[in-house]
């Protein structure tokens, strides 16, 4: 028989400061099944995303089915199970920003990245998503690069936009 | 802290408020912060620092306090002047006019440049004069991460007065003297719901928060929660002692990083002052709060959902009953309640449910905060008496539609509400009179559209959302929905037939009336409520296809 694998891949320990963080989290909710999505948040905001093996890790921390632990994560548009790019630019699309013209947005930046929403451009620079509502309805339509929220965007100033993000810090 | 210590704390905290001439609030609400007022708010303090006026002015961040289509904000109190999109290069000047010389900088006043003539008290213009704030009161006055600016202004009084001059049972009759109904949208009355969880014998009882306004077009809860999270962690603990509750939650949405970030802040403080934990203000109740992050799920505002996804589960509704009240989470009887309704709660107790009764109309008491946004001159964050017409909110208080279009609709209650048309503009809003047209009152968010706007496209807009919003448990919303997309996006492109219009009419009542829960007995709702005054829309994209179909059949 070969020897179990490890449950985390080659690139991935226990030591790794993003694995501790979840583990921290773990032991911090007792390793209660029903802080399942408290630890997932932690896990996808120290790695961005949710790659399988993080998955793995917290099932078998958390002793409960794989099924469970996947079906939580697919069925929260906030989880992601594939990255989101280095840098991401979220379109809000809620009723305000539909109504004072957020698909020119999405359009404009197709047109100047051929991105569309959910996709990641192939360098990993930048992933291009879209919001059910961020609350920035005074302001629409909004957009949020990187965290920034940028107010009463206008669809020709998204490409610099987004450009002097990813530029700054090529 | 006990009774008396914070009797001192209130004292302590005037006394040193009274010490400054003036109180500056910059709006830190998420919409100014990302109009830039956290540089304002930096180079405001670096420039009174300089001249040496620290010891007079006071300048402080504060929550959202409505304009935010003008931010910056910036108000200078006790005038009440307020300034609008402030920039850093006007600062020197604020400062060196308003601050130095008292004399108001006309050209940057709120609204100077769409008034003929801008109010140097701000509340003298028709977006303040005619609202009446009760839940907004302290937004945007106080600093909300300093739990003192809550208590100055009469915070935690009435935890104070609830525990040791009211039983349970009379904090649940003054609630249900004051006639509040749940400000989430359904408008079911708070104090029954209250009594409901009362009666019910449990070991343990949890009170939830549910700050997961799933609406689009909604920004209410967000910012009471931005802006004064003290009075959602006091309605909490209130109602944690009204029904027997030692344990609360608040769930808020992950969407709202500084609304969580100020709540954590304030269950800190309020920790740390003795105002939550065990035995608060020295009584006998003990009450803790944990806030639940949500991950973006819609259905999760519909409370068994919410109930899940706080036990860790996917946000899946399921059959009421048994109700929540009864059965919830983790089995115990559960008390949940919307943001804007938790926040309710202090001035009730404090001023007496008769008080709060006596304002909006019979059916529906108090005041509604609605999120104004859309084609309207002044979008922002308003509270009104209930019973006030959309007429006087949209034209006086939100300044009318921009650009000389024409008003279109306003929709309310968002994926689960409706489209009014122009000629019911002078209906009283309230939770009944928005039924009777075919909307709801809804957690608040009000957008306005204008003649631009393709209604059909709007009724696709919402089923779009409903159907990614579906959780898939039953079949009537997960295939309804769907079904009803595909049909209007059918029409949208210009392949419409009558039948189609048929179809959507049948389902829609199938969706409405055997869905599971809340989500797909209203989806159909926008698309009801377009059929009903923009039929003519509809048909004009049918013709269309007629007239297409008699080309190719030419």
């Amino acid at each position: 028989m070969k020897p179990k694998k490890s449950i985390l891949d080659e690139n991935l320990s226990r030591s790794d400061p993003r694995v501790k963080q979840i583990i921290a989290k773990m032991k911090k909710e007792n390793y209660r099944p029903d802080a399942l999505i408290e630890i997932l948040h932690t896990a996808q905001n120290s790695f961005g995303f949710l790659p399988m093996s993080v998955l793995a890790f917290v099932t078998k921390e958390l002793k409960v089915p794989p099924s469970r632990v996947y079906s939580t994560v697919t069925f929260y548009h906030f989880f992601s199970l594939k990255s989101k790019g280095e840098h991401t630019c979220l379109v809000c699309t809620g009723t305000a920003c539909y109504v004072k013209g957020a698909e020119h947005i999405l359009s404009e930046i197709e047109k100047d990245f051929s991105l569309k929403p959910g996709q990641v451009s192939p360098d990993n620079k930048l992933g291009v998503s879209t919001a059910r509502c961020i609350g920035a309805c005074g302001l629409a339509p909004a957009i949020v690069i990187d965290e920034e929220v940028h107010a009463k965007v206008k669809p020709e100033e998204v490409k610099n936009m987004i450009l002097s993000k990813i530029g700054a810090q090529v | 802290m006990n009774r008396q210590d914070l009797i001192t704390t209130a004292q302590q905290a005037r006394v040193k408020q009274e010490q400054y001439k003036r109180r500056v609030c910059v709006c830190c609400g998420a919409g100014c912060i990302s109009s830039g007022s956290e540089a304002v708010l930096k180079k405001l303090q670096e420039e009174v620092k300089s001249r040496g006026l620290e010891g007079e002015i006071e300048v402080v961040p504060s929550g959202c306090m409505g304009p935010c289509n003008q931010g910056p904000l910036v108000k200078v109190m006790p005038e009440y002047t307020m300034y609008q999109k402030v920039t850093c290069a006007n600062i020197a000047a604020v400062v060196q006019s308003q601050l130095i010389e008292k004399k108001p900088i006309e050209d940057l006043l709120l609204f100077s440049d769409s008034r003929p003539k801008a109010f140097v008290n701000a509340l003298e213009d028709p977006f303040f004069k005619k609202q009446h704030k009760i839940v907004l009161e302290d937004c945007g006055d106080i600093n909300p991460e300093v739990i003192e600016d809550y208590i100055v202004r009469d915070g935690y009084k009435a935890l104070d007065k609830a525990l040791f001059q009211m039983s349970r049972e009379d904090v649940i009759g003054e609630i249900k003297n004051s006639r509040l109904r749940g400000r989430g949208g359904a408008g079911f009355p708070t104090g029954i719901k209250w009594e409901t969880v009362f009666k019910y014998v449990a070991d343990q009882k949890y009170v939830i928060c549910n700050g997961d306004e799933g609406d689009p077009g909604a920004f209410m809860d967000r910012s009471v929660l931005e802006g004064n999270p003290h009075r959602v962690l006091e309605g909490m603990a209130i109602a944690g002692y009204a029904v027997g509750a030692s344990k609360g939650f608040a769930y808020i949405r992950g969407e709202y990083p500084l609304a969580i970030k100020r709540f954590e802040a304030a269950i800190k403080a309020a920790k740390k002052q003795g105002l939550l934990g065990p035995n608060i203000l020295g009584s006998n109740f003990s009450f803790e709060v944990e806030i639940r992050i949500g991950a973006g799920a819609f259905v999760c505002g519909e409370e068994t959902a919410l109930i899940a996804s706080i036990e860790g589960k996917r946000g899946m509704p399921r059959p009421r009953p048994p109700f929540p009240a009864e059965v919830g989470l983790w089995g115990k009887p559960t008390l949940i309640n919307n943001v804007e309704t938790l926040a309710s709660i202090a001035p009730i107790i404090n001023r007496g449910g008769q008080w709060y009764g006596a304002i909006g109309t019979p059916k529906s008491a108090g005041t509604k905060v609605f999120a104004l946004a859309g084609k309207i001159n002044y979008s922002g964050l308003i509270e009104v008496p209930m019973g006030m017409t959309l007429r006087e909110i949209v034209f006086d208080i939100g300044g009318g539609v921009p650009g000389g279009r024409e008003f279109k609709s306003a929709q309310t209650g968002g994926p689960s509400g409706g489209c009014i048309p122009k000629e019911h503009l002078d209906t009283k809003v309230d939770y009944e009179s928005l039924v009777s047209l075919g909307s709801i009152m809804g957690s608040g968010g009000l957008i306005i559209m204008d003649d631009t706007s393709d209604m059909v496209d709007v009724a696709r807009f919402f089923m779009e959302f409903c159907m990614d919003e579906s959780c898939g448990k039953c079949v009537p919303c997960r295939v309804g929905t769907k079904m009803m997309y595909d049909l209007l996006s059918k029409v949208c492109a210009g392949h419409g037939t009558l039948r189609d219009i048929e179809r959507l009419e049948e389902l829609a009542v199938y969706v409405k009336e055997s869905s599971l829960c809340g989500l797909g007995m209203s989806a159909p709702n926008p698309l009801l409520s377009t059929l009903r005054y923009y039929k003519n829309e509809y048909l004009a994209h049918i013709d269309r296809n007629k007239e297409l179909e008699g080309v190719s059949h030419a």
